[in-house]
């Protein structure tokens, strides 16, 4: 089964001016103990360019008022502002309309919230739902939650020593007990770019909706929703260079429209007695309480910027670094990478022989260097691969192949510390 | 600034190579696990405590350079040692790794090799994690012990 083009399919040789784009993101100019910054932890949180952090300082310096309330000039500017981010969104993700865009927290919200509103609607005992080997905890505990208060099953499609999913096993978990599969695009512990349409495609022949989990797939692929033809997709604005604190939930109005409200309060309502109250339409039903205004609208801004840049060459840009720094890993004595699927995207996973990842972290860092080191919030697949934790390198398009030498030569200076 | 050779000196990587008392402990008669939940680090200590005297001890369990030399070395520090003894160690211990002004290295003995653990903040709870446990243990405490 093949995965997702995009990534891939782009031309050789295209200009990608990766010094110049360095300059739209201030954060990267500065010392780190005395080294040059060196991110790579890109999976974690990505960093902001300055059309972002500025979108957010007009807003509290010009605009900032609540929303959908006030008939007051600041708040129609709020509103519109707002309003215009989740249509920025829509046309980010190719969503049909901008009422299925469901502004949350975050993934780790979205994905609570179908588990909630959805499963704990539709599903019932020995009910099954459909998660990988290679999730987030965020998209494995909500799931156990669901289960805890339904009475279903959670089931679990197994990741072979690469850290592809064993798409057969998917295949053979799929019946008629099958109610919810929730998958990520991107694994953050891996990089696997998992083949979501062909999932999707098959959990639909039986009528099952699927939720994808995006977190780390939208700063590295161009994502169409219809495309890919998942009912839910969730993704938050802090890893694809937003603000932090801001997410979205994409869902198809016809499943929208059949769950009920996740919070209950103000903005959310059409009219509230104590006898009864009449829910909003879409997408407020779901939006319960002021909610993170100047973060949509940053959000809005970081989509204008990324949209601005040749998505192809950043593409190949970025396909180079993974594999410049593949190659210069794998050539240091006594390093393994964790993850090594034929379609990967943005991470580099490795463990060092006899060195801790949290000793070759806290190395790297007085370097300059930061890495992500420990179990990434996927316990399971730290297991899978019998290691306690890995370091984790993860890229984005502001990465250079300089700082990959860097990187490298800094595990080098793990390596002496530790003979 | 902070400097990498006043957290891992020459002591902290032997133990760090070569633990000590890094096993299971067959007749002991206290037990407890500790979990640091944010890197899924783990250790289990085990005792024999014998009228307040802790006759032996021993640790197993995963974990980076730091925090399986601070089992090791805390081991063997509190091999004979009594349970007031031990606490007031892991008092002692505690105020040095997180940087108290009314820490006194001079009271913990070789365990003041972990001095320079303060300077890198991120990695006190690394240091720290065997000596919740073991005063989970001690305690009798049922939960496992974790660094939050």
């Amino acid at each position: 089964m093949k995965a997702v083009p995009q990534y891939f399919g782009a031309r050789e040789g295209r200009a990608f001016d990766v010094t110049r784009l360095r300059e739209d993101f201030p954060i990267l100019r500065q010392k780190v103990h005395g080294k040059p910054l060196v991110y790579l932890d890109n999976g974690a949180t990505s960093q902001k360019p300055q059309a972002v952090i500025d979108a957010v300082n007009q807003f509290y310096t010009a605009e900032n008022s609540n929303i959908h309330r006030g008939v007051h000039y600041l708040s129609e500017r709020a509103t519109a502002a707002y309003e215009a981010a989740r249509e920025k969104v829509r046309r980010f993700i190719n969503a049909e309309v901008d009422n299925e865009i469901i502004f949350v927290r975050g993934t780790t919200e979205a994905i609570n919230l179908v588990a909630q509103c959805y499963g704990r609607t539709f599903l019932k005992p020995a009910d099954e739902v459909i998660v990988s080997a290679m999730e987030h905890h965020s998209n494995i505990v909500p799931w156990q939650m669901l289960c805890e208060q339904t009475g279903a099953k959670l089931r679990v499609i197994p990741i072979n020593h690469d850290g592809e999913l064993v798409i057969e096993e998917f295949s053979r978990l799929l019946n008629e007990r099958t109610k919810f599969v929730s998958i990520t695009h991107v694994s953050n512990a891996l990089g696997t770019i998992v083949p979501v349409k062909e999932i999707a495609a098959a959990a639909h022949e039986r009528g099952i909706p699927v939720l994808v989990d995006g977190a780390q797939a939208v700063p590295h692929l161009r994502v169409d929703v219809r495309d890919l033809g998942c009912d839910f997709y969730a993704f938050s604005g802090h890893k694809m260079f937003g603000p932090t604190g801001v997410g979205v939930l994409y869902g198809q109005r016809e499943l929208l429209d059949a769950m009920p409200p996740y919070q209950g309060g103000g903005d959310m309502i059409s009219l509230v007695t104590f006898e009864k109250t009449h829910y909003n339409v879409l997408p407020y039903k779901f939006e319960a309480g002021t909610p993170h205004i100047a973060g949509g609208i940053g959000l809005g801004a970081a989509i204008d910027y990324l949209l601005g840049l040749d998505w192809e060459a950043l593409a190949v840009h970025e396909h180079r670094l993974l594999s410049y720094a593949t190659d210069a890993l794998a050539s240091i004595d006594g390093l393994r990478i964790i993850g090594t699927a034929k379609e990967k995207a943005g991470v580099l996973s490795f463990v060092l022989n006899n060195v801790h990842a949290h000793d070759v972290g806290t190395i790297l860092d007085q370097e300059g260097v930061a890495v992500r080191a420990g179990h990434h919030c996927a316990m399971p697949v730290m297991q899978r691969f019998g290691v306690p934790a890995t370091t984790r390198a993860s890229f984005a398009f502001y990465n250079t192949t300089a700082e990959i030498d860097v990187l490298a030569q800094a595990i080098h200076q793990v390596r002496k510390v530790f003979g | 600034m902070a400097d990498l050779d006043d957290l891992y000196q020459e002591v902290i990587l032997d133990h760090n190579k070569s633990p000590r008392n890094f096993r299971v402990l067959s007749n002991a008669n206290r037990k407890a696990e500790g979990y640091n939940p944010l890197c899924g680090d783990h250790v289990t200590v085990y005792l024999h405590l014998n009228n307040g005297v802790i006759e032996d001890i021993t640790f197993q369990g995963s974990g980076c350079a730091i925090s399986k030399a601070s089992a090791s070395l805390m081991t063997a520090e509190l091999k004979g040692k009594t349970e007031q003894a031990a606490e007031d160690l892991f008092e002692g211990v505690h105020k040095m790794l997180t940087g108290d002004p009314d820490a006194n290295s001079e009271k913990v003995g070789k365990l003041k090799i972990l001095a320079g653990v303060c300077k890198f903040p991120a990695r006190v709870k690394c240091a720290s994690l065997a000596w919740h446990t073991v005063n989970a243990a001690l305690k009798g405490e049922s939960e496992p012990a974790t660094t939050e």
